[in-house]
Formats: structure tokens, sequence, C-alpha cells
């Protein structure tokens, strides 16, 4: 599967993206946000993490409208892996492409470090065992708290579209119900605030993140 | 051209922690008895057609999911 990852102005993880991309197998394309034809094809997108357009009126607001975001949709239509990481996930909220906005941290504060994500997470998390789908991944971001209407809520509950939830105790922004990443309703449509590219390595304490591309990679398998 | 101003604020019953920093700090200055602090944006433009400001709010300045709109043209 040949992964290729946007860069729009003000991205700042497409490298890491890139290098992540690069450890599942073949070599990823970097494609600028005006290529419509995504460097001439690839099977799976990465909308990356930082600040398209400087975050200028809402965070990811003006980037849904490059011609790239068009082919993207496109992909995401056609059941292609599409993840959306941190501004990334913004993008893809603001397209439509995921239910819900991401609105700025409940403290006003720019939050950077490891939490605990529960892949899957159940329904009432205290209660369950989730060693084995326990990740550690790192968030670095002001505008992460995801909020969806009530009844958008219980539908993503219902169809299991809470991918991924800060571990109890771990939300770092105020979040509700705890989620940190969701698909769309076919599953192939990823978008989550922390940075799965940034947990690929030892050197950096975790490899966990990879998992979250090869979820992605297994919804077409 | 036409100039109008439109008005953006978070949806009533989302959090708004920044109209809540501001409410806090206030008392510290001497002003007390305010309440219900909403911080929103102020767009101003000129439009060649108006008629068509409340697609574009919807489209781009307003994300409809989480903030109200008013169009006030001038």
């Amino acid at each position: 599967m040949i992964w290729g990852v946007l860069q729009f102005p003000g991205s700042c993880d497409e490298r890491d993206a890139l290098h992540a991309c690069g450890l599942l197998g073949a070599e990823p394309k970097l494609i600028w946000h005006e290529d419509g034809d995504l460097g001439g094809g690839v099977d799976a997108i990465v909308v990356p993490g930082g600040f398209s357009y400087g975050d200028y009126l809402r965070a990811g607001a003006i980037a849904r409208f490059s011609p790239a975001m068009e082919a993207v949709g496109e992909m995401a239509a056609a059941g292609r892996p599409v993840l959306g990481i941190c501004n990334g996930f913004q993008v893809l909220c603001e397209a439509g492409l995921l239910p819900g906005a991401l609105l700025r941290n409940e403290d006003l504060r720019f939050v950077h470090r490891q939490v605990e994500l529960l892949a899957d997470g159940p329904k009432s998390p205290a209660g369950a065992d989730n060693s084995a789908h326990r990740l550690s991944i790192p968030v670095k971001h002001g505008e992460g708290r995801y909020w969806a209407p009530p009844e958008t809520l219980d539908e993503l509950e219902s169809r299991g579209q809470i991918a991924y939830r800060y571990a109890p105790g771990q939300n770092p922004n105020g979040s509700v119900a705890d989620i940190a990443g969701v698909t769309n309703e076919a599953g192939n449509v990823l978008g989550l605030m922390p940075h799965p590219e940034h947990a690929v390595d030892p050197l950096t304490g975790s490899t966990d993140g990879l998992t979250v591309f090869r979820r992605l990679e297994r919804v077409v398998a | 051209m036409p100039r109008a101003r439109v008005l953006i604020r978070p949806k009533e019953g989302i959090l708004d922690p920044q109209g809540k920093a501001v409410e806090r700090a206030l008392p510290a200055l001497g002003f007390e008895g305010i309440e219900h602090v909403r911080v929103g944006r102020m767009v101003e433009l000129e439009a060649e057609d108006p008629a068509r400001l409340s697609e574009l709010c919807e489209k781009l300045l307003a994300n409809p999911l989480i903030e109200d709109f008013e169009i006030e043209t001038l």
C-alpha cells in the first residue's frame, strides 16, 4: 500500500508522517495541497498535523478547500484509508468527512504530553480491562476538545465509530466522552488528536502509533 | 460595493472557555456583576451580491455545527 501525505502551507508534521508510512512498507509520497491528482496515485492518505493556513478563522477551515482535499473526499467515498492527525482531524471535520468539531481546549492551554489511549474504548471505560488495547501516544494541541451533538454521539457509540478514547483521568482537553478519535460510518476515514506518527520508534518511548496506521490498512485488506 | 458585518458566536450550550476566562478576570479589575460572557468574532466585508452572504457564512465564515452567525448589511 502506497501512502501519500498531504502538505499545506503551515503543516509541520508531514516529515514524521512520511517516516511512519515508510516503516509500513512502500515508499510514501509527499503531496502538495494544490495537487488534485494526489501525486499521480496513492492507496491511502494522511492529512497531517500542524497549523494549515495559520489556523486562521478556525483550525482546518481554509485547508478543506484545497484541490487535494477534493481528491481526498473522493478517496474517502471510494473506501480508501484516510487518516487525519491533529490539524488533519480538524480539516476532515471541517470538510464534513467526519462528524463533530474540535474546539478550544477547556482550560485554554496548549497541551503537549504523552497520553494513554484505549482503542475501541468500551462504553463504560471504568469497568472493563483494556490492557490489550492500550496505546501510549503523544498529544500536542490547543484546539482538541472534541464535540458533537448528543444525537450524533449516540450514533457514534452504537455504530462503533469511537475509535480511540483517552484512558480514564487522561483527557487533556475536555473532549466529550473522553473521545480522542472517531471514524466515519464505513471505518475507512479516521481522525484523532494524538500523534501516532510521533510514536513509531522505540527511541521516543513507544511504537504504538504504528497500530493506528495498520488499523486503517486492515480496513481495505 | 455594499458593506456588511458578520457576527459569529459559539452556540448556546457549547462551553466557551475564552468567555469564562474573561469573566473570571473581571472581578480582579473591579468589574462586578458581569455574567455569561461569550467571545465570538466579527468579520467586516464588502460584497457585490449580499444575497450570497448566508451561503458564505455556512460554508466558511462559521461552522454551523458549533457557531451561530448574524449578517448585518451596512
